[in-house]
């Protein structure tokens, strides 16, 4: 099966250089024979990526420990689940991995147009093609996972072994999350592939700016959906294994993985200038370029260990390849723009200052910032050794210091934005769209003051979140008043009704209202506090408005480790509430130890206990007990993001009346307006 | 043009307000990084900095003591001894000839006082968890937002 795997990555190495080459070839002679066979060469090269995965996957499920690869991230004992995983934990494999992701993508972009677009898709097939044989050289000539093991044998020749058992995962991966953590993150960084293809090849073919983008957007959206999950997962991840009570620490993979998110919400904003105004074309084009730069750069930081983080400790020699691939990436994309930069004019200027155009300019104005200060922060080290000779590093308060004022300020704009008027805004519709939502959130703010409420970033992140959440409930109450007004039915109806006409509208101010739970989450942060205590039988411990009591311990043996656990009960105003069991694993294949973290999460507060091993004075074991607030509110508010996205990406309902003929139709949709849009229906692209 | 200046001082503040923040949170954070051979060449004011230095655990050096965990660096054949005096407990990851990362100062006896310790084991893990996951990032770094 090794064979096989490896024998089908060649070919696929073969049918994207034909899908490359022939491709080009196709667009200087416009010849639709050539056109066809590139198309088709592309096709195989996904389908043969498909092969050689599964056939690893068929290494790790059958066992077979000739193959290095399999030898060093599984063992017999390894739950089923982890088998699928141990595909993406290590180097060669997760180079596979992301290959196999960015072949969905290009299979179902290929196939979903191959008779649209003739005159861009010949160019897309090549910029996706190109990206593939980067990967397929790495995956082939450079980290190839089929290796298989082989040692020296008597007369110097080498000879092939085979090993009984393999080396096991390592045990900070064996945790549910790394089934589907890495498959998402991977999933954002392959899938903002899409997007950068239909841009350079509309580049190149100075295809029509309102198509292209018209093309990629529900591509971006999902690659930034996988891409939101995927760095939440992460931190929900780090948050429950880790045991250090935090779920977000500026390491520098964490960084990678969130630089092209910052830029990707930046585009889906953008964009809209461009759809609805005919501006910001160089803009978006180059955010287009940057975020997939961000995307290969994030693998890259991940993969070489330039940057040195727990992640990725040890030094590789893979990094050059990429360092080589983002220089030729830059090259092609400054190139082009250079050619054609005249089909990139704007059509129209900015009007005012207080206008939906300059939200979009600040909004992405300060993802940039926020973009660019984590860039070079995590970029520091190398940076700093190359001017100064020094490596300095910088640590979470330079991070904290710049982002927190900038995710305050994104917030305010998400609550502002959607509802100014394109060009100019009155003073009277300012005051209808903003007058009550400021009185609700400088409330809340007067009220939480009264509260002893003293953290100011907090404070003014409180006021944000309740402005924010009044403002879209206010655009679902008036548009769904409307409908309700029409059909009579009851306001959860027409609400949904609203939202099906106008999904990326609606959609989008579910996302909005997603974003706001999470910073409700964040928020909380300054309010976390911890206590740690040497524990005997029956000692107890008091934290916030829950008393923990160390019940006893025993020792539980799994397959694949043994656990020792704490029995801690958990009780409020004296009555019991529940059992806790930290635990501690020792994996008896690696020898290595693992901390499993109890977490009694409440929307109010998530009390997090942790097993600190025992005391080296008194060997008693030691009970970490952390009190963080609202973090529940974090994860709820990544499936709020989730899901707005999903109705976003949906098509618009019409508003079609039962037996409508085509006038009656035409009648029916205007009067459908309401008080701000006038035609909820007819319009698009507002959030 | 009127306008145009407006955006431009808009932007210009914003810029520069982020400046100087990052300006203070790098004055506040900065760490050198330092292998144990640099360490002893360093002088003067250069030994009050916040540094980090990586090394191996030496084999049997791990010793927990009350309020302290002492252990022995190694790397380029030269010997460094460490107090890890952080509150957070010491990563799983941290056992003998695993791969250490300490931050911290020196102290005045020669001894390296860390606040910070980050550790792998050095017999696998290459790479990264097939991508990042917060997963790795350090049990005694605490930070967050």
């Amino acid at each position: 099966m090794d064979v096989f795997g490896s024998f089908a990555l060649v070919l696929a190495f073969v049918c994207a250089v034909y899908a490359f080459g022939g491709g080009i070839a196709a667009i200087i002679t416009r010849h639709p024979l050539l056109i066809k066979s590139a198309r088709q060469a592309g096709m195989a090269t996904c389908c043969l990526i498909f092969l050689a995965t599964f056939s690893l996957e068929y290494l790790f499920f059958s066992d077979n420990f000739s193959i290095a690869y399999v030898v060093s991230h599984s063992n017999r004992d390894l739950a089923t689940f982890y088998k699928i995983a141990a595909l993406w934990s290590g180097q060669e494999g997760s180079l596979l991995f992301w290959s196999f992701l960015l072949s969905i993508y290009v299979f179902s972009v290929l196939i979903a147009y191959r008779n649209k677009n003739g005159e861009l898709m010949p160019y897309v097939g090549v910029v996706m093609a190109g990206v593939q044989i980067f990967f397929l050289t790495l995956n082939n000539f450079v980290a190839s996972p089929f290796k298989a093991l082989a040692a020296p044998g008597a007369n110097g020749m080498m000879n092939y072994v085979a090993r009984a058992d393999g080396n096991g995962l390592t045990p900070l991966l064996q945790y549910p999350e790394m089934v589907i953590h890495p498959p998402n993150l991977y999933s954002g960084y392959t899938g903002f592939t899409i997007p950068f293809a239909f841009a350079l090849g509309a580049l190149l073919a100075r295809y029509p700016g309102e198509k292209w983008i018209h093309l990629t957007r529900k591509w971006t959206m999902i690659a930034w959906m996988f891409q939101s999950l995927g760095i939440l997962l992460g931190a929900h991840w780090a948050y429950a294994v880790l045991g250090w009570g935090g779920y977000w620490g500026w390491d520098p993979v964490e960084n990678a993985s969130f630089l092209p998110w910052l830029t990707g919400t930046a585009f889906l904003h953008s964009v809209m200038m461009q759809e609805k105004r005919g501006m910001m074309k160089v803009w978006n084009v180059w955010l287009v370029f940057i975020t997939f730069l961000l995307c290969i750069l994030g693998t890259f930081l991940t993969r070489s260990g330039v940057v040195s983080s727990v992640h990725a400790f040890a030094q590789s020699s893979i990094g050059t390849w990429f360092v080589g691939f983002l220089a030729l990436i830059i090259l092609v994309c400054f190139g082009a723009y250079l050619k054609n930069r005249d089909y990139l004019k704007s059509e129209n200027q900015l009007d005012s200052i207080i206008s939906r155009e300059s939200s979009f300019l600040f909004n992405n104005l300060i993802l940039l910032v926020s973009c660019v200060a984590i860039l070079s922060g995590t970029l520091f080290p190398v940076f700093s050794e190359w001017i100064t000779g020094d490596r300095i590093s910088v640590g979470a308060p330079f991070f904290n210091k710049v982002n927190i004022p900038i995710g305050l300020l994104l917030l305010f704009l998400t609550g502002v934005g959607p509802l100014l008027a394109w060009r100019k805004t009155s003073t009277d519709s300012l005051k209808r769209n903003f007058g009550w939502p400021l009185a609700i959130g400088l409330a809340a703010g007067v009220i939480a003051l009264m509260f002893g409420f003293r953290q100011i970033y907090s404070w003014i992140c409180l006021i944000l979140c309740v402005f924010v959440a009044s403002t879209v409930g206010l655009e679902f109450y008036r548009g769904a008043k409307v409908i309700r007004a029409r059909s009579g039915a009851s306001f959860v109806t027409s609400a949904v009704e609203l939202t099906m006409r106008n999904t990326r509208r609606y959609g989008g101010y579910i996302v909005h209202m997603g974003m706001v739970f999470v910073f409700i989450g964040l928020a909380g942060a300054a309010f976390n506090h911890d206590i740690q205590k040497d524990m005997r039988q029956g000692d107890s411990l008091q934290i916030g408005p829950y008393t923990l009591v160390l019940q006893g311990f025993d020792t539980k043996p799994e397959k694949n480790y043994t656990a020792q656990r704490l029995l801690v009960e958990v009780l409020r105003d004296k009555k019991p509430i529940m059992m806790l069991y930290p635990e501690k694993r020792r994996f008896s294949t690696t020898e290595e130890n693992g901390t499993m973290v109890a977490i009694y999460s409440t929307l109010k507060e998530d009390l997090y206990v942790v097993y600190a091993g025992n005391s080296p004075d008194t060997q008693l074991p030691v009970l970490h007990a952390y009190l963080n607030p609202l973090v529940k509110w974090i994860w709820f508010g990544g499936v709020v993001v989730v899901f707005g996205t999903l109705v976003a990406l949906l098509p618009n309902r019409r508003a079609v009346l039962v037996l409508a003929g085509a006038q009656q139709l035409a009648v029916a949709a205007q009067p459908m307006a309401h008080g701000l849009a006038p035609s909820a229906t007819m319009r698009e692209g507002h959030d | 043009m009127k306008k145009q200046a407006k955006f431009g001082v808009g932007i210009g503040v914003i810029v520069a307000a982020m400046g100087f923040l990052a300006w203070l949170g790098y004055g506040e954070s900065k760490t050198y990084y330092h292998t144990i051979a640099e360490l002893e060449a360093l002088k003067g004011s250069a030994l009050s900095q916040r540094m980090r230095i990586g090394g191996t655990v030496a084999v049997g050096s791990i010793r927990h003591l009350s309020g302290r965990v002492d252990f022995v660096l190694e790397g380029e054949g030269k010997t460094l001894p460490v107090s890890y005096i952080g509150t957070d407990p010491l990563p799983d990851t941290f056992v003998d000839k695993s791969q250490a990362l300490v931050e911290g100062r020196p102290g005045p006896d020669g001894r390296f006082v860390a606040e910070v310790v980050q550790a792998k084991c050095a017999s696998k893990y290459e790479a990264a968890p097939g991508g990042k996951g917060g997963a790795a990032a350090s049990p005694t770094e605490r930070s967050g937002m």
